[in-house]
């Protein structure tokens, strides 16, 4: 009873994070909902006795990925969204739209899933348990999925990088510098 | 026990640990300005109470009746949330950290810990710390400032470096004791080794570990040498420039509160918790763990106070190298390492 209680008030606050999220018209106001998303669905988590990626949730989603998404938001200095003729619109479409989405996957998932259920507790949510999962029966995902997020971080990388960068560590100027260089009259 | 027995002990315990926790951080800003004045050859606070002591008291006085100013153009939802935000997650930690073994007091059993031992006790504590960037980064933002804005820009690009070689310096640990929970952590470091040497985690094998994470809090909790997001002599104050009074004195504990968690973290970890000798009739049996416990974490809080005025501070990229080039090799070295070696 309480158990259903407690999920149902960090359910209300997760999808109320999240409609505060699409209402809310200066951007640093829709990540700290987006925290409190995050936040709730630890919670959530934590009720349904996965204790482990609870903790997990917190740290990494609610821990350091919003806090980059913060961080970008400070250094762009992002302002206050605008109501144009085609945000009207997008809203007069999109929320009966969305609702519909909704109520159809809702369905399609109460009526003809056939994976059945299982009751609360019925899966070990521990470390341990977990850690037997993942470095035993799903290896291969595990490996493949850090090899993804390796050729992730090098795109990045390379992105990031400025494309002088590359030209000057061989001693020779970049492009653009040597435009400066000869329009200051100090090389030919 | 029933769950009012259950909620009342909770509540006592909570009260108690919180007050201990609060006077703590008044009175290790006191240990700080006598420290730091005898290191510079002078002495610290003297003339409120014998030896400075009721300075504290003082400072709360001077923090209340100040006046509390509002600049007029911060963003001022964030800006008077901030404080709170960074003063809860500082303090709510303390929840999931045991001081000694359970107790038992006219027939009542209770661990001396607010929360049952959970666990995933470590994973807490580093989940709550890890929120608590957010104080500093919507502080330096929404007061609009520019030495604000950089502060909390260097502030949460250092945190969040440092908390992947915090947190992989814990797995060590965690390798070593077999459970993420706090309690177990410590009582696999009972006992002694080689005859004499008590099994402690930073002599039983975790030495380099000790030091990584030692490093890695100093930078979590802002301190010299790595305290640029509030340098007086860069930033004017960093994130809490425009922060006066109340909201200035929540970051203030907020900060001092963190170095208390962070130390009670280190002594259980690394130092063995609550071990220590225990003799005599069993009421002092109760209380010597929890003196052994406090003494190590004053012993970190004075080697704080100790290292920021004796090392000068870190520039700005020499901070971020060292993070990311030094101390995250040497974590997953020590990780990597531990594991063979527990492996076999």
């Amino acid at each position: 009873m309480l158990h259903l209680a407690l999920f149902l008030f960090f359910g209300t606050i997760c999808v109320a994070g999240a409609i505060n999220l699409l209402v809310q018209r200066h951007p640093i106001n829709s990540a700290l909902s987006l925290v409190v998303v995050m936040a709730s669905l630890a919670a959530e988590y934590l009720l349904l006795g996965a204790e482990f990626v609870a903790a997990v949730q917190v740290i990494v989603y609610a821990g350091a990925i919003m806090v980059l998404f913060v961080f970008v938001i400070m250094l762009l200095n992002a302002g206050e969204e605008e109501r144009t003729q085609g945000s009207r619109v997008a809203i007069l479409l999109g929320i009966p739209g969305v609702v519909i989405g909704t109520v159809l996957v809702a369905w399609v998932l109460l009526h003809r899933s056939s994976t059945g259920l299982v009751s609360i507790g019925g899966l070990r949510g521990d470390p341990k348990s977990i850690a037997g999962l993942l470095f035993k029966d799903f290896l291969l995902p595990f490996e493949v999925t850090s090899i993804l997020i390796l050729i992730a971080i090098m795109g990045a990388v390379v992105l990031a990088s400025r494309p002088g960068a590359v030209a000057r560590r061989h001693g020779e100027p970049t492009a653009t510098e040597t435009r400066e260089l000869v329009s200051a009259g100090k090389e030919r | 026990m029933s769950i009012t027995t259950f909620i009342i002990v909770s509540v006592i315990k909570s009260v108690a640990v919180i007050f201990v926790l609060l006077t703590a951080v008044a009175y290790s800003v006191w240990l700080e300005r006598k420290v730091t004045g005898h290191i510079q050859n002078r002495w610290g606070p003297t003339r409120v109470g014998p030896f400075g002591l009721l300075q504290p008291l003082a400072d709360g006085a001077k923090f209340i009746l100040k006046e509390d100013l509002t600049p007029p153009h911060v963003y001022r939802p964030l800006y008077l949330t901030a404080p709170i935000i960074a003063v809860t997650f500082a303090i709510t930690s303390i929840a999931v950290i045991p001081f000694g073994n359970w107790v038992d007091v006219g027939g009542i059993k209770t661990p001396l810990q607010i929360a049952p031992d959970l666990n995933i006790g470590l994973l807490v504590v580093l989940g709550i710390t890890s929120m608590g960037v957010y104080g500093i980064a919507l502080a330096g933002w929404s007061s609009n400032s520019k030495y604000s804005l950089l502060g909390a820009l260097r502030a949460s690009a250092q945190m969040v470096s440092y908390e992947i070689s915090l947190g992989l310096s814990l797995i060590g640990v965690l390798i070593m004791a077999g459970s993420f929970s706090l309690r177990e952590i410590v009582n696999a470091q009972g006992g002694t080794f080689l005859g004499f040497i008590p099994r402690w985690n930073v002599f039983h094998g975790q030495t380099l570990a000790f030091f990584i994470y030692l490093i890695s809090a100093f930078a979590e909790t802002n301190r010299t040498p790595f305290d640029l997001p509030e340098a007086e002599s860069e930033l004017v104050a960093g994130y809490h420039t425009e922060y006066s009074a109340m909201k200035f004195a929540m970051f203030f504990m907020a900060e001092y509160a963190n170095m208390v968690t962070v130390a009670c973290l280190a002594t259980l970890l690394f130092l063995g918790g609550w071990h220590g000798p225990i003799f005599g009739p069993p009421i002092l049996q109760m209380i010597l763990p929890v003196f052994w416990f406090c003494v190590k974490v004053f012993f970190f809080i004075f080697l704080y106070i100790w290292v920021r005025w004796t090392l000068p501070r870190f520039r700005y990229d020499q901070l971020m190298a060292f993070g990311w080039k030094i101390l995250l090799p040497l974590a997953i070295l020590n990780l990597v390492v531990t594991a063979l070696i527990v492996a076999w």
